[in-house]
């Protein structure tokens, strides 16, 4: 079967593309086909991986090159896929989780008269995304990051009659053209360093070559992983990405595309392996994003954007992790499967509330939603433990490991881990508490049901996927699993045991969860949002998403559209001036001239006899002197 | 030898200020044919004075010319005289924005 792994990408995509062009009559089975053709992925996904893992430790990596694509004189590119450890973890959370994504819209998007149109677009998205982790070499990679981009961008904007929708679908296109750039020129200078793009080759020839060119290489594809991954500095436009209908953030801005920022570390080990500089710029990128995403969920009414600001957060620790090289490398990738199934499960969940209140996202116009929609609730609080760690959840397992790794690096790393695990609680809780629990703020005519089966099935598996993605990491499987492709790493022993560490976790966990209960079951919630002015510095600033926005306009939108109004006006003035005002002083001085030219021909012969005067007197003068 | 000299510079003053004043275009025409034949009288003049023939051969020329002018000018005024019904030389001043 993994000869023909490439079926896993071309399937979707006849789906996807042939979805497209077909009429109206594809309106009736649209959802249909795209459902089976993402199913199709993930059972011939499922059975490559079962390939694999038959095979010997060593021999689990398969690579085949289907065509070439590019050949020029020493330059070659191969459309070839890998698949390996790290791919096929990829493929089947993607298609995995994809599948299920697909059921759920079925319901989701019942009553959308373009639904055929939304499947199109998803199976677009999971061909890109499938060929991002299926390529082996970096400009096949791109392609893929480019196809998820305009998914992700045509599924925002999916409901473009609306401003917000438009404008948000643009902001995430530019915003993510910016880490572009980066991934642009990382892929160039490959080319100009090693004559290579090819993922496995680049990760070698790197060993070879200078550290500062290690460390640019490194710093250039980061760049790249912020803009897909929305980190710091590049994070404003993931909030906004919440104007798309639910299922595409729970896939695409939470389960799977903003993750490829992730991978792309991952994958590019040997670079960050190389430059200790960049691997700190990772770090401090995923520790920076961890704090500030946490801190922007604390502060969210808006349901889709508190989980926003915590998806922020999760990818920052896995960037933390993959920062850690070799030692969190494995964990980065196992904290992204499990945050794949939880955060997928929360937002779908966050869908099927919206579903039955009218498609209202103000939490504050929630409240003891528990009773109304029992299948929801559960599932939701099965997503919740997993998030904030609770033992025995899959979420417990891999924070815990991040932040065990992160103390073994450095203490203050390992500590502001700690504190972001902290403030998942709390914000989790209060989202629970302004959702599930306290008193009813329901809108006059909105009748909260619970959602119809198609859509509660994908959050029952998704919900029992959060309780057991921990299993992988049973007896350190996924570690193992993983050492081929990522480099083995010699366990750091802390100062205290794991286990005191893990009940520490715990400990500020619970403290997390017990102030956010506290907080918001002492008194009732407001059914509106309080003004900004009542409210502390920290609300205020979470609200504001941290200032991203006005920072983003102040130091970059303001200072460019100056710019260009002083390069206008220097064109216009300077450029132009200088060119039309010469044609202009030519004209004026041939009016001058026009004048003698009377058009009466007697004048013209008086002149004639004038200058026969003047020739005359000039040669007796001459004559005479 | 003076009176050939101050005929012709007669003859060449009264083509002279006839080209400039009058407006017929058959007058002014004429008005030409006198100023060179004022400078013919001045040429062959001024051969005689210096006792060779090549004045004398320079009118020669210039009637020569003057014929072949007689032929064109005339042609343009006929044509002129047909499209706009008039030799006035002022009117013809279409070359003028």
């Amino acid at each position: 079967m993994l000869e023909l792994a490439w079926l896993l990408v071309a399937v979707p995509l006849v789906s996807g593309l042939g979805l497209l062009v077909w009429g109206k009559e594809g309106d009736r089975v649209g959802h249909l086909i795209g459902t089976a053709a993402s199913s199709f992925s993930f059972i011939v996904g499922l059975i490559c991986f079962f390939q694999i893992l038959g095979r010997d430790e060593g021999d689990r990596s398969y690579s085949k090159s289907l065509f070439t694509w590019i050949e020029a004189g020493p330059f070659h590119v191969d459309m070839a896929y890998t698949f390996d450890q790290l791919s096929g973890l990829f493929v089947l959370l993607i298609t995995g989780v994809g599948t299920l994504i697909h059921v759920y819209s079925i319901g989701y998007m019942e009553h959308d008269a373009r639904r055929r149109r939304f499947f199109a677009y998803l199976n677009i998205f999971i061909a890109s995304m499938l060929t991002l982790v299926l390529a082996s070499d970096y400009l096949v990679l791109f392609l893929g990051w480019e196809g998820v981009g305009l998914a992700s961008y045509l599924l925002i904007g999916f409901w473009q009659h609306k401003d917000s929708a438009a404008a948000a679908a643009t902001k995430a296109f530019v915003v993510n053209r910016v880490g572009d750039v980066g991934m642009a020129l990382a892929i160039m200078l490959m080319f100009a360093q090693f004559g290579t793009t090819a993922i496995s080759e680049v990760n070698v020839s790197v060993n070879a070559a200078s550290t500062s060119t290690a460390t640019a290489l490194g710093l250039l594809l980061l760049l790249g992983a912020c803009g897909k991954s929305a980190q710091v500095p590049l994070q404003s436009w993931l909030l906004d990405a919440m104007e798309g209908p639910t299922p595409v953030s729970a896939l695409i801005h939470a389960a799977t595309m903003v993750t490829a920022g992730v991978y792309l570390v991952v994958r590019s080990n040997g670079v960050f392996d190389a430059s200790e500089a960049a691997r700190n710029a990772v770090i401090a990128v995923g520790l920076v994003t961890l704090l500030a995403g946490a801190w922007i969920g604390c502060a969210k009414d808006d349901i889709k954007k508190a989980l926003a600001g915590s998806t922020m957060s999760q990818i920052g620790y896995m960037m933390l992790a993959a920062g850690l090289g070799p030692a969190g490398y494995a964990f980065a990738i196992f904290h992204l499967i499990t945050h794949g199934f939880f955060k997928a499960n929360l937002f779908l969940g966050a869908g099927s509330i919206m579903h039955g209140m009218d498609d209202d996202v103000e939490m504050r116009h929630y409240g003891a939603l528990r009773a109304a929609m029992p299948v929801t609730f559960i599932t939701f609080l099965f997503g919740y433990l997993a998030i904030i760690g609770f033992p025995g959840f899959s979420g417990f397992f891999s924070k815990d490991k991040i932040i065990e790794t992160a103390f073994g690096h450095s203490f203050w790393v390992g500590l502001g881990a700690l504190v972001g695990a902290g403030v998942t609680g709390f914000y989790m809780t209060r989202m629970m508490m302004m959702t599930f629990f306290s008193e009813k703020r329901w809108k006059e005519d909105v009748h909260p049901h619970e959602s119809p089966k198609v859509m509660t099935y994908p959050l029952i598996a998704l919900g029992a996927l959060s309780l057991l993605g921990g299993a992988m990491m049973l007896g350190g499987w996924i570690t193992d699993f993983l050492e081929p492709v990522v480099g083995h790493a010699e366990h750091e022993e802390l100062a205290i045991p794991a286990w005191l560490l893990s009940v520490l976790i715990t400990l500020v966990v619970a403290v997390g969860v017990a102030l956010s209960y506290v907080l918001y079951s002492r008194e009732p919630i407001a059914a509106e949002t309080p003004a900004d002015e009542s409210v502390s510095f920290f609300s205020r600033a979470g609200r504001h998403e941290l200032y991203g926005n006005e920072l983003n306009e102040a130091v970059v939108v303001r200072p460019t559209r100056h710019l260009t109004r002083f390069l206008v006006f220097l064109d216009g003035k300077g450029v132009d001036g200088f060119v039309t005002g010469l044609a202009d002083r030519l004209g004026d001085a041939s009016q001058l001239l026009r004048k003698p030219q009377t058009g009466f021909v007697r004048s013209y012969a008086l002149s004639i006899f004038g200058g026969s005067l003047v020739v005359v007197l000039a040669l007796l003068a001459a004559r005479l002197a | 030898m003076t009176e050939y000299i101050t005929l012709s510079m007669i003859l060449f003053t009264i083509g002279a200020v006839g080209v400039l004043v009058r407006r017929n275009a058959i007058v002014v025409f004429m008005c030409v044919e006198l100023m060179l034949n004022a400078t013919n009288l001045a040429l062959v003049a001024f051969s005689r004075q210096h006792g060779n023939l090549d004045g004398q051969v320079a009118a020669f020329f210039v009637m020569v010319v003057a014929a072949a002018e007689v032929v064109v000018g005339l042609a343009i005024i006929v044509s002129i005289y047909r499209t706009r019904r008039t030799t006035t030389v002022d009117e013809a001043s279409l070359l003028k924005l």
